[in-house]
């Protein structure tokens, strides 16, 4: 079965992309994330294709400024799943090599022509070091 | 499941010499199988339908694709529309927020019409589609929404012999990489999945559509190789470019001989064709 056409295009429109993008069905499986997004996943698409979401949302380490833990349903691609409306948060983020990074993140859900949900976009924005 | 071809040009009818051997009328074909009708779109190749069509049981279904008005030009001509014992049944892609009534009235209103939609005598029902099942009579219709510009969908048609899968409109390539090799992520591709015909847009030579990406049509390279992707028995392209004469077409058509290969039956789609699936008889 084809993904849905929006899911496609959106696809398309990531791999155009200079930013960090990742591409989720309607429960957060990945589906698919960009070159971009490669270097933060730490892993290639061609390697890994689509992906559980325990086993991708669990790469990431994520925590607030003081240094506390995110709860998993503050983070905004979560809360996108669940409300199926956009969200925006800036955090801290572990880097692969163990160094912490704040990084923005946006998430907006695909809504279908007829209404339908399919699924979410999540964009990384990486803070430049001052 | 019979087939007839009564308008295979894209984007604006085109009679003249130079295109009597393909035809100049736009998408318009005619599916029939115990009685029942359906008709592809609704596009100049209405009008030649309308000397030849039996209607026995007193409906008809037409199937839009979309509303580009190559489309839908000649429903207002159909002759059902003015029989008030037809019971016609127009399918359309769904959209946003319009209705497919009232996009249809849009045409069927002057100053672009003169008869309202309100006012037609037949029996008309509108069903708005989009990634759904249904069934007519012995068909069973598959619709999904497919890469073009606006709500247009592409269908696979069923009956007890045959598959027939109907793409007019669609870039299947569009996208920085072209074409996906990966059928979960290749537009249309479940429409088109080993289909025993497929009339897929083939407007342009790979050459045309490198200027026109993102126009929504398609190269009859990637045409070709979207449809042995998809295991296709027998491609047809269709909805040639009006700039396209007879001549040209022949030419375009033996450029790409090189990557025919396999077991599909490739060819361009002639105005006037009659095609008895499984069986071709030209
Ligand atoms: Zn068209
Ligand atoms: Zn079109």
């Amino acid at each position: 079965m084809a993904y849905d056409i929006e899911i496609i295009l959106n696809r398309q429109l990531a791999d155009c992309l200079s930013i960090p993008v990742f591409i989720t069905d309607t429960k957060g499986n990945l589906l698919f994330y960009n070159e971009p997004a490669e270097e933060i996943l730490g892993k290639r698409f061609e390697d890994t294709g689509e992906m559980p979401v325990e086993i991708w949302s669990t790469i990431f380490k994520t925590k607030e400024f003081d240094g506390s833990d995110i709860h998993p349903k503050d983070l905004p691609l979560v809360k996108t799943l669940t409300e199926q409306l956009p969200f925006h948060k800036t955090f801290l983020m572990e880097s692969l090599l163990g160094k912490s990074e704040k990084i923005s993140l946006t998430s907006y859900p695909i809504i279908g022509r007829t209404g339908k949900f399919l699924g979410a976009v999540a964009i990384f924005w990486r803070q430049k070091e001052e | 499941m019979k087939i007839t071809l009564w308008g295979v040009r894209g984007s604006i009818p085109t009679s003249g010499p130079d295109t009597r051997h393909y035809g100049g009328n736009t998408p318009c074909i005619e599916v029939s199988e115990d009685g029942w009708t359906l008709i592809l779109d609704a596009g100049s190749g209405m009008q030649r339908l309308n000397s030849s069509i039996k209607l026995e049981n007193k409906r008809v279904d037409i199937l839009l694709t979309h509303l580009h008005f190559d489309h839908i030009q000649g429903l207002g001509f159909f002759k059902a529309l003015f029989n008030p014992e037809m019971e016609v049944h127009i399918w359309g892609p769904a959209s946003t927020l319009t209705s497919l009534r009232s996009r249809l009235g849009k045409y069927f209103s002057p100053p672009l019409f003169p008869v309202h939609f309100r006012d037609l005598p037949c029996k008309l029902h509108l069903h708005e589609v989009e990634n759904s099942t249904f069934t007519i009579g012995p068909f069973v219709i598959n619709s999904r929404y497919v890469t073009h510009l606006g709500p247009t969908i592409g269908f696979r048609i069923s009956d007890k012999h045959a598959v027939l899968s109907y793409i007019p409109d669609h870039e299947p390539a569009l996208g920085p990489k072209g074409l996906s090799k990966d059928l979960k992520w290749l537009s249309g591709s479940d429409l088109a999945l080993n289909s025993d015909l497929l009339l897929h847009d083939g407007q342009f030579s790979s050459e045309e559509y490198k200027n026109k990406v993102g126009w929504g049509h398609c190269s009859m390279e990637d045409a070709t190789a979207f449809a042995a992707l998809a295991g296709v028995k027998h491609l047809m392209l269709f909805h040639h470019d009006p700039s396209h004469t007879d001549q040209q077409l022949d030419k375009l058509f033996r450029d790409i001989n090189h990557i025919k290969g396999g077991k599909m039956k490739l060819d361009l789609a002639v105005e006037g064709t009659e095609i008895n699936l499984p069986k071709v008889v030209k």
